[in-house]
């Protein structure tokens, strides 16, 4: 009985398989130059964060009432104020989006005011094919309101009831910057696509074209086989991390305050689970077209909606709640967030770390499993 | 040249459904995004736990705790007795918010000094933490207007608020149009690019071009098939959208379809483009991917354009997604005309003759 893994032979594999990495343009773009592009779009492209919103303001009504009302919308941080002429004009505008709500103060608002059994109505309309922006439009119209009513009520010597303010604290994130979370979740992506997405292709290309025949009448046994498209794999994943780390926190100033040796450890456990899913997909499929498309659906898509990197997973209906448990990219991404930006949490690394080498061992077992060192 | 053109895209339609795995990877990823995405790609916030650490005693903040209670976002209310526990909470992601009362929260109302709450969120989610702050935002706006309005007798103004296009703010609206600019996406591209590489990498490219066929109908016979793949894709989104998840369909078909042609010729055009520098399918699909993935995290979906800084919303004018993200919402919900459209539908074309045109000129650069 040979022994499973000839260290001259597992060596001279996996140097194939490194330089066959390095010299392709693809997997250097997608190791090196994709995950800090990615990293500048989530720190700059998408921000969650409220910004000014474009809002419309038809002055049906010039008297100084309603100018006092429309200098509160004007004040407000969170709106930028185009004011119209006509209701038909800014509903235009609506409809093209380049205003997110209008607010309209009817002709008769300042007599309405005056008249002491009535109610001067004013009317908000917002974009409604934008959930959330319509959302914030209708906190921040009505904030204004409020106050508003509040300073006139004051300015006429009636004694208001205080309002009441809310102070937001974001903890871990005191500026609540959305970067400071998308950035340690977007690195779970990169993580995958390395993982998932490049090892997908390796063993169906040796299939395609016909390689596979020729390390299958070599002495090379399963075990060095596998080994030889793990290993490379893995170091490229582990550079590309410790990379997006290293841009994430002294680049771009995203706090990391937990340790990197365990940052190492669980993004090894990681890796291990998509490197593992890739292999399985490529093993079984022996195509590249179709064992790409299989890991883009199985791996990538997955980690971008279910991992709540993006998407609240409390938000989602119960059975797909329970699907999420399955997915290694969720864990990860709660275990890379809390590094970042809680520290060392014990529980919930643990917790997140015991589900990744029971995901790692299964991908690569069940790869183990299916590389038969037989022709069909 | 007709019938040539013809044969080739049935080889190239046959090559894409010639087997069962082909097949399914083509059908099978769609429907299962139809069922599951817009369920949970929403940035909606709800059956969320609200935990409130109260210190007060008085009457407003027992009222304000019951209608907290009451909203749909917080399912779960977890009540907190002390620092450490709110703490705990916090770091173990038990709570998404945390309301705090002061000790002097109903003194304060009593003395008529304006009275502060603290909301204390959890910055490893702060985009749910911001939703949910709306929610509780919303929730206080209320409580604090009714007592105003009992205090005065009478209210002066009142605010009318209507949410054109989705009177309900359902989030499934939102969701569903901007799928099948996204779905259909990937697999025009991917479609495109692979298709040219896998000819590269076989040897078979070399034989199709010294058939009698030029490299412009060469392109057109791998555009084809992908318009095809793209619109049958698209199409089963439409048909789920329509009738299994009841989004209103307001605008026209017509309308649609022809720029959905726009769409994916632009979508072709990047995809051969890609393709045309790329010797191998690895190359070919991490290229594709190279391209995508920011598209579709820049389309506008995610989160607004209005919202990126100024020189990346110009960047993005290159990007097909977002302007037909833009289309189909705008005929779903807002019944657009064609004059509307048309902001969205010239930058597609543009697109696509760049990038056609680009690719034609890189492809026969290549074969002198």
């Amino acid at each position: 009985m040979k022994s499973p893994v000839s260290l001259r032979r597992l060596h001279a594999l996996c140097r194939k398989e490194t330089w066959q990495i390095l010299r392709d343009p693809s997997s250097n773009l997608i190791a090196f130059v994709l995950p800090v592009v990615m990293l500048f779009i989530f720190g700059y492209g998408i921000n969650l964060d409220s910004t000014a919103v474009n809002i419309g303001l038809v002055l049906e009504d010039t008297s100084p009432e309603a100018r006092h009302f429309a200098d509160s919308l004007y004040g407000s941080p969170y709106f930028v104020v185009h004011s119209a002429e006509t209701q038909a004009e800014v509903g235009q505008a609506l409809t093209e989006g380049r205003v997110r709500g209008f607010v309209v103060v009817p002709v008769d608002f300042a007599e309405k005011l005056k008249q002491p059994a009535g109610t001067a109505p004013l009317l908000v309309v917002t974009d409604g094919s934008e959930p959330n922006t319509a959302n914030f439009v209708q906190n921040y119209v009505t904030a204004a309101w409020i106050g508003w009513m509040q300073q006139r009520a004051g300015e006429r010597g009636e004694l208001p009831p205080p309002g009441i303010s809310i102070e937001p604290r974001f903890w871990f994130n005191p500026a609540a910057e959305s970067r400071n979370f998308l950035i340690p979740g977007s690195i779970t992506i990169i993580m995958t696509v390395i993982g998932a997405l490049l090892t997908s292709l390796v063993v169906a290309r040796e299939w395609e074209r016909g390689t596979m025949e020729a390390l299958l009448a070599s002495p090379v046994t399963r075990t060095e086989l596998l080994l030889s498209k793990l290993l490379p794999y893995y170091v490229l994943g582990i550079v590309s991390l410790f990379l997006c780390v290293g841009v994430a926190a002294l680049m771009m100033h995203v706090p990391f305050r937990g340790s990197l040796l365990i940052l190492w450890g669980i993004g090894s456990l990681f890796l291990a689970s998509s490197l593992g899913l890739g292999l399985l997909l490529s093993t079984v499929l022996r195509n590249q077209f179709v064992a790409a498309q299989a890991a883009l659906n199985a791996a990538f898509l997955p980690a971008l909606m279910l991992s709540g990197f993006l998407f609240e997973i409390r938000s989602m209906p119960a059975i797909i709640q329970y699907a999420t448990y399955l997915i290694p990219a969720r864990y990860f991404v709660t275990a890379i967030q809390t590094l970042f930006q809680a520290g060392n949490v014990a529980p919930v690394l643990l917790h997140s770390g015991m589900f990744l080498v029971f995901a790692g061992s299964f991908f690569i077992g069940l790869t183990a499993l299916k590389t038969r060192r037989r022709l069909e | 040249m007709f019938s040539r053109i013809l044969t080739l895209i049935i080889k190239e339609l046959e090559m894409l459904l010639q087997d069962r795995q082909s097949r399914m990877v083509l059908i099978v990823p769609v429907i299962l995004q139809l069922a599951l995405f817009p369920f949970a790609a929403t940035l909606e916030v709800r059956n969320n736990t609200l935990a409130i650490f109260n210190e007060d005693s008085g009457r407003e903040s027992t009222e304000l705790m019951q209608r907290f209670s009451q909203a749909q976002a917080f399912s779960q209310l977890l009540a907190l007795y002390s620092e450490a526990e709110l703490r705990y909470a916090i770091d173990n992601q038990e709570a998404l918010i945390v309301i705090r009362f002061p000790p002097d929260f109903s003194r304060d109302i009593a003395a008529g000094r304006p009275p502060k709450i603290q909301a204390i969120l959890d910055g490893r989610r702060s985009n749910s933490g911001h939703i949910a702050l709306g929610y509780v935002q919303q929730i206080v706006n209320d409580y604090s207007n009714e007592r105003f309005k009992l205090q005065q007798k009478k209210a002066p103004s009142s605010l009318v608020v209507r949410h054109w296009f989705n009177p309900n703010l359902n989030y499934v609206w939102h969701i569903l149009p901007s799928l099948i600019a996204i779905i259909t996406s990937i697999n025009a591209l991917i479609v495109t690019a692979l298709s040219v590489a896998r000819e590269r990498e076989q040897g078979t490219l070399d034989q199709l071009l010294i058939s009698p066929l030029t490299p412009g109908m060469i392109m057109i016979g791998k555009i084809i098939p992908a318009i095809l793949v793209a619109v049958v894709q698209g199409t089963i989104i439409l048909l789920g959208a329509i009738f299994v998840y009841r989004v209103p369909f307001a605008g026209s078909l017509l309308l649609l379809y022809g720029s959905m042609i726009f769409y994916c010729l632009a979508l072709a055009g990047f995809g051969l483009l890609i393709s045309s520098v790329c010797a191998t399918q690895q190359q070919a699909f991490l290229g594709v991917f190279s391209f995508v993935m920011p598209a579709i995290l820049l389309s506008g979906y995610a989160s607004p354009v209005d919202n990126m800084p100024v020189w990346l919303q110009y960047l993005d004018w290159i990007n097909p997604i977002r302007h037909f993200i833009v289309i189909v919402k705008g005929l779903f919900l807002k019944d657009i005309g064609f004059v509307t459209l048309l902001h969205s539908l010239y930058p597609l074309l543009i697109i696509a003759v760049v990038t056609l045109s680009a690719a034609n000129y890189l492809f026969r650069k290549r074969l002198a």
